[in-house]
């Protein structure tokens, strides 16, 4: 084997940052233009869209765009709804979809291929032409609540919340990932007399952290991105999510300025999530990746 | 003795008032403001003054963006739970109505008798709803611009015709002082694209669909006037007179302010602007391109749902809010064409001798409502991919043939739309 060049392995250690550092440059630029857009007045940041003014804290900045955004929509309102449908659709998912995996994957039940395949194969009807049929039935739909019986679930949190927590793919990558676990540990666990559901808490869910992750995080960005469906199972504002929001800023003339502090405002929290879970994350992609 | 005297006396009124409040009937209506601080404002006054006018209804309201309105009023139609007084924009309206979404708008028609015809909307013979205001277009310049560049300024008794028009449009191009002569907007998109380009169509002899019968766009779309309208159309763009569907919304927004184009054909709604930045600001009527000189016509206007249990109730709240003074606050706050000529008189800019009075004869002397048919909001998708398809270089011919077959087909779908 030929001995490896210093000055080639310093080389290709540069250029290989150089690629990362450009692609990185790509993907954060829509970010950087958004932040720094939503400091400045219309006709400035107009102005720069047309140079690399655009990225940089130029200009005459100002919370300006902040304080009309919050004058113009409910923007409290929204992130906390958001927040609250999402971050209770993902818990509720991550629980039922993961224990719908445990029984395909390790309980032995007539049907169970089948049923698999159908929920897999529901990965491929687009929700869009499931959304008429799905808003007839739940705005027939019954509901126990403070008051008593009452019919039909639109405006509220739980329409927003339940028809979304089960879905094949959340169900398949646990399927997925419960499939590589080592049987042993199944088996020796039941040989010492752990029930099901003891096993499912303690042997298989605290060895799930990375596809708890993947999960998590992909249903985090289905659900706060909604749009479609509360657009047109949610009538009133106190109920609405941010994306529903946004078009509150799409006036006859658009106020570029608050619509860039709008969407800075509301991506806060998915970065937030992201970096709280990307470890998980790139540990169950990494994972992914040398099964092979 | 008397603190127990006073104290019943109050209860007693107490129970007297909120007898009275629940005797009011609860009237819910959905309006498509939201994000608009000045229109919310001026609805909830109107809404307000008419809770506060009478005993027997109370409306309460909810806003919706109007990007997300239409979607959420079909999605609430399909599930039954339409609110009482709708707001809906005028050629959208003999859809809802079609489709049994709206009912009849029961209100004394003596009052509307002076109103525009935009604001009225008929469908089958019947009133189903009626708007506060109106909008127009016109072809904004400067006179300036047309003293410098040696031009007559068209009057609404004499506009420019085919040959003034594109001279103009030369002069203005030859002059170099410009980026582009004409500024069509084509950075916009939806309802723009029919609400202000077939008026042109119309005035070369075509239209989106055949009036008469409202079940062919054949010969309406496609024939000698369409295609005439199509080749002028592609012209305009292949000839560098105007930017195409690529043009920056900046441009639009702010391109004809900044000295960038000579002429823009632009509504009401941004003649504020104009005026500001160039005090010689014109606003000029549209062209004559062989069958007279044409605008669009129509804005949002109030209906009742055809699931209201109280229609007395949401046409009593329609006639109320049709008082001079609230047409008056809409286009103070807003910018938009008052629907009479009296209320047009209070107001800032339409007043006689105001800065924008011109629109109000615009509107009054060229108005054209869009094609009165359910199949409209169809038809005015198929129209506007139809013009940008040519403004990017399809062949005319095909294009405007392939639309007349589209539209025909929905149509036909949907069993003439009951015309």
């Amino acid at each position: 084997m030929a001995a490896i060049d210093p000055s080639n392995q310093g080389l290709r250690l540069a250029t290989r940052y150089a690629v990362l550092t450009l692609i990185a440059v790509i993907f954060i630029f829509p970010l950087v233009f958004m932040v720094m857009s939503s400091f400045k007045p219309d006709l400035q940041l107009l102005r720069d869209t047309g140079s690399f003014r655009a990225f940089l804290p130029v200009g005459d900045l100002s919370l300006n765009n902040y304080a009309a955004a919050f004058d113009r929509a409910p923007v409290a309102t929204f992130v906390f709804n958001s927040v609250l449908v999402t971050g209770l659709t993902v818990l509720l998912s991550l629980f039922f979809c993961s224990l719908a995996a445990f029984s395909f994957v390790f309980l032995n039940w007539r049907g169970r291929n089948i049923a698999l395949s159908i929920i897999i194969a529901t990965l491929i009807v687009p929700f869009e032409t499931i959304a008429i049929p799905l808003l007839l039935l739940v705005s027939k739909l019954p509901w126990i609540g403070w008051e008593g019986l009452e019919w039909g679930w639109l405006n509220s949190y739980r329409v927003q919340i339940i028809p979304w927590i089960a879905d094949g793919l959340t169900i398949f990558l646990f399927v997925q990932y419960f499939k590589d676990l080592p049987r042993e540990l199944i088996e020796a666990s039941r040989v010492e007399g752990a029930s099901w559901w003891q096993i499912y808490i303690k042997v298989v869910m605290p060895l799930s952290g990375p596809v708890l992750a993947t999960a998590a995080i992909l249903k985090f960005l289905v659900m706060y991105n909604q749009y479609l469906w509360p657009l047109i199972v949610v009538q009133e504002e106190s109920y609405r999510p941010v994306m529903v929001g946004l078009q509150y800023f799409f006036q006859l003339n658009i106020a570029w300025g608050e619509v860039m502090a709008y969407l800075t405002l509301i991506t806060v929290p998915v970065l937030a999530f992201y970096l709280v879970l990307q470890k998980a994350f790139i540990a169950s992609i990494a994972s992914t990746g040398v099964k092979g | 003795m008397k603190s127990t005297l006073k104290l019943t006396t109050a209860l007693v009124f107490g129970a007297c008032l909120s007898s009275a409040a629940a005797a009011q009937t609860e009237l819910t209506m959905w309006y498509h403001g939201a994000g608009n601080e000045v229109e919310s404002n001026i609805i909830n006054q109107i809404v307000s003054d008419f809770n506060a006018s009478q005993s027997d209804w109370v409306v309460s309201l909810e806003s919706f963006p109007q990007g997300a309105y239409n979607d959420s009023v079909v999605a609430a139609a399909l599930a039954g739970n339409l609110p009482d007084i709708l707001d809906v924009d005028g050629p959208v309206m003999p859809n809802w109505a079609w489709a049994g979404y709206m009912q009849p708008l029961p209100i004394d028609e003596s009052v509307i008798e002076n109103f525009l015809p935009g604001p009225k909307g008929y469908w089958d013979g019947e009133l189903y709803s009626i708007g506060l205001w109106d909008a127009a277009v016109a072809l904004v310049t400067r006179q300036s611009t047309l003293d410098a560049l040696g031009l007559r300024t068209p009057t609404l008794e004499e506009p420019w015709n085919l040959q003034e028009f594109m001279a103009a449009l030369d002069a203005a191009k030859a002059s170099g002082e410009f980026d582009y002569p004409l500024d069509l907007g084509m950075a916009w998109t939806g309802e723009w694209y029919p609400y202000a380009f077939s008026p042109f169509l119309q005035s070369f002899g075509g239209d989106i669909v055949d009036r008469s019968t409202y079940q062919t766009a054949e010969g309406a779309l496609n024939g000698d006037a369409a295609m005439a309208f199509g080749e002028w159309w592609q012209g305009l763009f292949a000839n560098g007179y105007a930017p195409g569907t690529s043009q920056d919304p900046a441009d639009r927004d702010g391109g004809f302010i900044d000295g960038k184009y000579a002429f823009s054909w632009n509504g009401n709604w941004a003649a504020l602007g104009a005026l500001n930045a160039h005090d010689d600001t014109l606003f000029l009527p549209a062209p004559d391109f062989g069958n007279g000189s044409t605008i669009g016509a129509a804005s949002w206007q109030f209906g009742v749902s055809a699931s209201s249990e109280h229609p007395e109730g949401a046409a009593a709240f329609i006639q109320f809010a049709l008082q001079d003074q609230y047409l008056a606050d809409f286009s103070n706050g807003i910018g938009l064409i008052p629907a009479t000529a009296s209320s047009a008189q209070m107001t800032e800019n339409y007043a006689d001798g105001g800065p924008m009075a011109v629109f109000f004869e615009l509107t009054e002397a060229q108005a054209l409502v869009r094609p009165v048919t359910p199949g409209y909001v169809v038809q005015a998708k198929v129209f506007e991919k139809a013009l940008a398809d040519i403004a990017n270089g399809a062949d005319v011919a095909d294009t405007l043939d392939a639309a007349v077959d589209e539209i025909n087909a929905d149509i036909a779908a949907n069993n003439g739309y009951g015309h």
